[in-house]
């Protein structure tokens, strides 16, 4: 049990996936800018990212291991997740209509996350069983969107202060990212 | 038409560079970035894929269904990035290990799919060629300079790439400045990279 709390603590804090593994920036920068997109984001990414290591570790295990075809790993795995996102969307549109309304536009975005394939070939590398694989996910996605949601507070201050003008927009954004992720570092003597 | 195809190659290295004009594909520019061996690297794998890819998908590109592009798109990308796993495992099994998940993960990386979908599922085989090699090119600079900045500050070394030899920069009493090759050091880095690109040319 205390291998299991350690694993999540590490996965949202230690090694959060945004600010310490570097992936999945593109979303972090680009939906950052107000909180009802980031947290709109962030719900997205927790959802398809724990059906998606779920699968992937099947489909690893019980299709590519069994039949010797590892080396097909990268193009098995973006399929899964390309046709995932797109089962998602259309199972979410179809029967709750609620939940689309919120996620909808995100979700296309996620088939290039590459935080969510990234875990998925952490989880391989890493040899989890799959109760670790779907406990890694869910706590990769929950670091993910904690992140987010707190830079996305940080972004909302940043338009009210005055920035130099070649500093404006992502330069300060990365600037301030690099900031939070110095906040993360000081966990890592934690674990 | 000679002169366009020039034109096109040459966007790539500064009007469109990578990652500072377009601001997309971030995540291997910050993650790799430790050593310049491991920036060139990730460039000229991510240059292949990206010239594959966008002449394969400029050939087909009447033959590929406007509702299915994006998978189709995707199945090349795919099917490259495997080429280059395999390759780098078998001819450079030291970077293969360094670089790690990031090579399966330019399948993702947002740069090689909006190319495919920006440019070469509308241009010539040729322009679509040249439009890849520069953006590529671009972006292996990019890569290049800011590893050598982090690497320098850093770990107060300079690898030369290929051969993996490591020259220390400073003298020995040189204490390395830790911060750069860490995770905040990276996004400030290119932050402030960024900040620099604005000054010097406007778009």
């Amino acid at each position: 049990m205390s291998d299991y709390i350690l694993l999540v603590v590490s996965c949202i804090f230690v090694n959060n996936i945004l600010l310490m593994q570097y992936l999945g920036n593109c979303p972090f920068l680009g939906v950052s800018k107000r909180m009802e997109t980031a947290t709109g984001m962030a719900m997205a990414v927790v959802f398809v990212l724990v059906l998606a290591g779920a699968i992937t570790w099947i489909v690893d295990h019980y299709l590519l291991k069994q039949f010797g075809f590892e080396y097909l790993r990268t193009l098995a795995f973006i399929l899964v997740i390309a046709s995932l996102v797109q089962f998602v969307e259309l199972f979410l549109r179809k029967s709750i209509p609620a939940l689309y309304a919120g996620l909808g536009i995100f979700l296309p975005l996620i088939t290039t996350n590459c935080a969510v394939m990234g875990v998925c070939l952490i989880n391989i590398k890493e040899e989890y069983t799959f109760i670790q694989a779907l406990i890694t996910s869910f706590s990769y996605a929950v670091g993910f969107g904690l992140a987010l949601i707190l830079f996305a507070g940080v972004r909302e201050r940043i338009l009210l202060a005055r920035v130099p003008k070649p500093l404006q927009d992502t330069s300060i954004g990365l600037v301030g990212a690099g900031m939070m992720s110095l906040a993360f570092f000081a966990f890592k003597g934690m674990v | 038409m000679a002169k366009t195809v020039v034109q096109e190659f040459t966007k790539g290295l500064w009007a469109e560079i990578p990652p500072f004009r377009l601001v997309l594909g971030l995540c291997p520019v910050l993650a790799v970035t430790k050593t310049v061996e491991n920036g060139v690297g990730m460039g000229i794998a991510t240059t292949f894929v990206l010239v594959c890819s966008n002449v394969l998908i400029s050939l087909l590109r009447s033959t590929i269904p406007k509702q299915v592009r994006i998978a189709c798109f995707i199945v090349v990308i795919a099917t490259f990035v495997t080429v280059v796993e395999l390759v780098m495992q078998a001819f450079a099994y030291p970077l293969f290990l360094k670089l790690g998940i990031f090579i399966p993960l330019i399948v993702v990386n947002c740069i090689v799919l909006g190319r495919a979908e920006a440019f070469a599922a509308k241009n010539g085989v040729v322009a679509s060629f040249a439009d890849g090699l520069g953006i590529g090119i671009g972006f292996t600079l990019s890569l290049t300079a800011l590893a050598i900045f982090r690497e320098i500050l850093g770990s107060g070394t300079f690898t030369i790439p290929i051969s993996s030899v490591s020259i220390p920069v400073f003298g020995p009493g040189f204490e390395p400045f830790t911060f750069m090759v860490e995770a905040p050091g990276a996004f400030v880095c290119l932050g402030l990279m960024l900040c620099i690109m604005n000054m010097l040319g406007k778009k």
